[in-house]
């Protein structure tokens, strides 16, 4: 994999940029500065082109026809899931499960290992940072077996703290389930020591990685985690298509979770026989053409290289940072030690939603809301942040832009 | 746009300083109102004197345009009939909601709150106090949501 460094990126930054055909619009009058990235990113030409092309040229049902357009749709849509696992460094494609998202990657996990582990007295860890899709799914679970829903606490940075994880992790914890990258934050979770500290007593770790995928290089050998779950949109790929990976042991003793089409061997109604992995969680026809998006964005990414991603990004991070920080009144939300390239912030005297719409009229794109982790709002008794998202196709110049966007609202609200 | 439509003025010096800020001991009604998209959270207190509305409050946190949309209503439905509440409740609606309603002058001031109709994510900032106001004329007490 060839990767640029953060400076031969920022000098390919205008080829780059050409890429993404959203970002050659005007919004309101002005050319658009996406700064929601932890939203949604947005897609290059090749991944919007292979969704047509697989439209135009290979469409149709996969694993289900002995006709060319089958074979050729079963290839492409194998062959996406062959790059995940590459990008994610798993030992075999079994161990890669299409899904609609990090959702529903989680809510697998939740309803499969959790319903079919759980009963009352076990204990299910999370994070005080978790995003609501890491927080309800265990609800739901601990609803329906009594297990119980144990969180460990972070710090006013907004880091996790450790000591509260390890004195919340129990002989009866049966999962930890954390995020990644916090996405209301930025926060990097110490997923090194968290997945050492479950193992050690034999308990199985998930991490949402849905904030993490964009912006760090994946390893889930090294990582040594057992679950893995993160969506294509966030990736430069096409939404609705996402991946959960699991280690291939626990994954083969968990049962099926949704039944219908591609997940059997054979029906009778005395009995089916469910097939082999990874189809068995693989319920009907799949989102094929996101899967092929979804394979085609990763390519496009390993050849800029996350590395290179990895540093243009913390610069835009330090610059933002900096540069915000200068304006009186502006409070960052998240002080993490180790962050990834998101900036939450309030600014005294205007409320997260009017600086959202102030913001728009200048064509800048930000995310203003709870973020779908009112627990964390809650932790700094805040209604809602602003957050501004950064990819590697965002620069310098935008971050002025925001900076001087602030500005003129706090003028406006004067 | 003119983001100064939106943020005229009068809406500008009603989120700096809300007027009938605050709460109202029972018998008042109480009803509190939420805009699950922003988070934002409003309680309307109405103490009624037969079928007028003797003294209104409200309290919560949110936008500027929640803030002086709450602001702006209990100056005009202070002292108001029900009847007449619900008049004011129908202009407002359509204020902020049908782009080519001529403007009635019987709202007053109210009217400031007409450049939000050009922001159609932003009408639920506005509504959300009215609402969360009828909720507490009817005496329902069930929590109101813009959803
Ligand atoms: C940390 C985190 N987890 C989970 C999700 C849910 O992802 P999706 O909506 O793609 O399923 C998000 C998306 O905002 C996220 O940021």
């Amino acid at each position: 994999m060839s990767g640029l460094d953060g400076s031969t990126l920022a000098a390919a930054m205008g080829r780059l940029r050409s890429d993404f055909p959203v970002l050659q619009q005007n919004i309101n009058g002005h050319p658009l500065v996406y700064l929601d990235n932890g939203a949604s990113s947005q897609r290059p030409l090749a991944v919007i082109e292979a969704e047509r092309h697989y439209a135009s040229h290979l469409h149709s049902n996969v694993h289900r026809g002995v006709h060319s357009l089958s074979a050729l749709a079963t290839d492409a849509f194998e062959g996406a899931r062959d790059n995940v696992r590459r990008f994610l460094n798993a030992r075999s494609t079994r161990e890669i499960i299409f899904t609609r998202g990090t959702t529903e990657s989680i809510n697998l996990v939740a309803q499969s290992y959790g319903r079919s582990r759980l009963g009352v007295g076990d204990e299910i860890l999370i994070t005080a940072l978790e995003h609501h899709s890491n927080i309800v799914p265990w609800q739901m679970v601990c609803a329906a077996t009594g297990a119980t829903l144990k969180v460990a606490a972070i710090n006013r940075r907004g880091e996790l703290d450790l000591s509260s994880f390890k004195a919340a992790l129990s002989a009866q914890t049966r999962l930890v389930a954390t995020s990644h990258v916090s996405n209301a934050l930025g926060s990097v979770l110490p997923v090194a020591e968290i997945v050492a500290l479950a193992h050690a007593q034999g308990v199985p770790v998930l991490l949402d990685g849905a904030q993490a995928i964009p912006h760090l290089t994946i390893d889930v050998q090294a990582l040594d985690c057992d679950f893995y779950a993160f969506s294509g949109h966030k990736l430069y790929g096409p939404d609705g298509i996402g991946v959960l990976y699991g280690r291939e042991s626990l994954l083969e003793a968990m049962p099926p979770w949704q039944g219908g089409g591609d997940m059997i061997l054979s029906v009778s109604f005395t009995g089916t026989t469910y097939n082999q992995l990874p189809y068995k969680f693989e319920a009907g026809t799949p989102h094929i053409s996101g899967a092929i998006g979804l394979g085609v964005a990763i390519d496009y990414v390993s050849k800029i290289g996350l590395p290179a991603i990895a540093a243009w990004e913390q610069h835009l991070l330090e610059y933002a940072t900096t540069q915000l920080s200068t304006i009186e009144g502006l409070t960052i939300i998240g002080t993490a030690a180790d962050k990834a390239s998101l900036v939450s912030f309030t600014v005294e005297g205007i409320h997260p939603h009017d600086l959202g719409t102030i913001l728009d009229q200048s064509g800048i794109a930000i995310r203003t809301g709870h973020h779908c982790a009112m627990p964390v709002m809650q932790f700094f008794g805040l209604p809602a942040t602003a957050r501004a998202s950064f990819a590697f196709y965002n620069t310098t110049d935008e971050i002025d832009q925001l900076v001087i966007a602030v500005q003129s609202a706090q003028r406006l609200f004067r | 746009m003119d983001l100064k439509d939106l943020y005229r003025d009068v809406i500008l010096d009603h989120n700096k300083t809300p007027r009938h800020r605050g709460t109202l001991p029972p018998p008042a009604r109480v009803a509190q109102g939420h805009n699950p998209l922003c988070g934002d959270q409003l309680t309307v207190y109405a103490l009624m004197d037969g079928d007028i509305l003797k003294e209104v409050r409200f309290e919560g946190s949110g936008c500027a345009i929640s803030v002086a949309s709450a602001s702006l209503m209990t100056e005009a439905v202070k002292g108001k009939s029900q009847a007449e509440i619900a008049h004011l409740f129908k202009a407002i609606h359509d204020l902020l909601t049908r782009a080519d309603a001529p403007i009635p002058a019987s709202l007053g001031k109210l009217a400031a709150l007409s450049g939000v109709r050009e922001f159609p994510a932003r009408v639920k900032c506005a509504s959300l106090c009215w609402h969360t106001l009828n909720q507490a004329l009817a005496g329902a007490d069930a929590p109101i949501t813009t959803e």
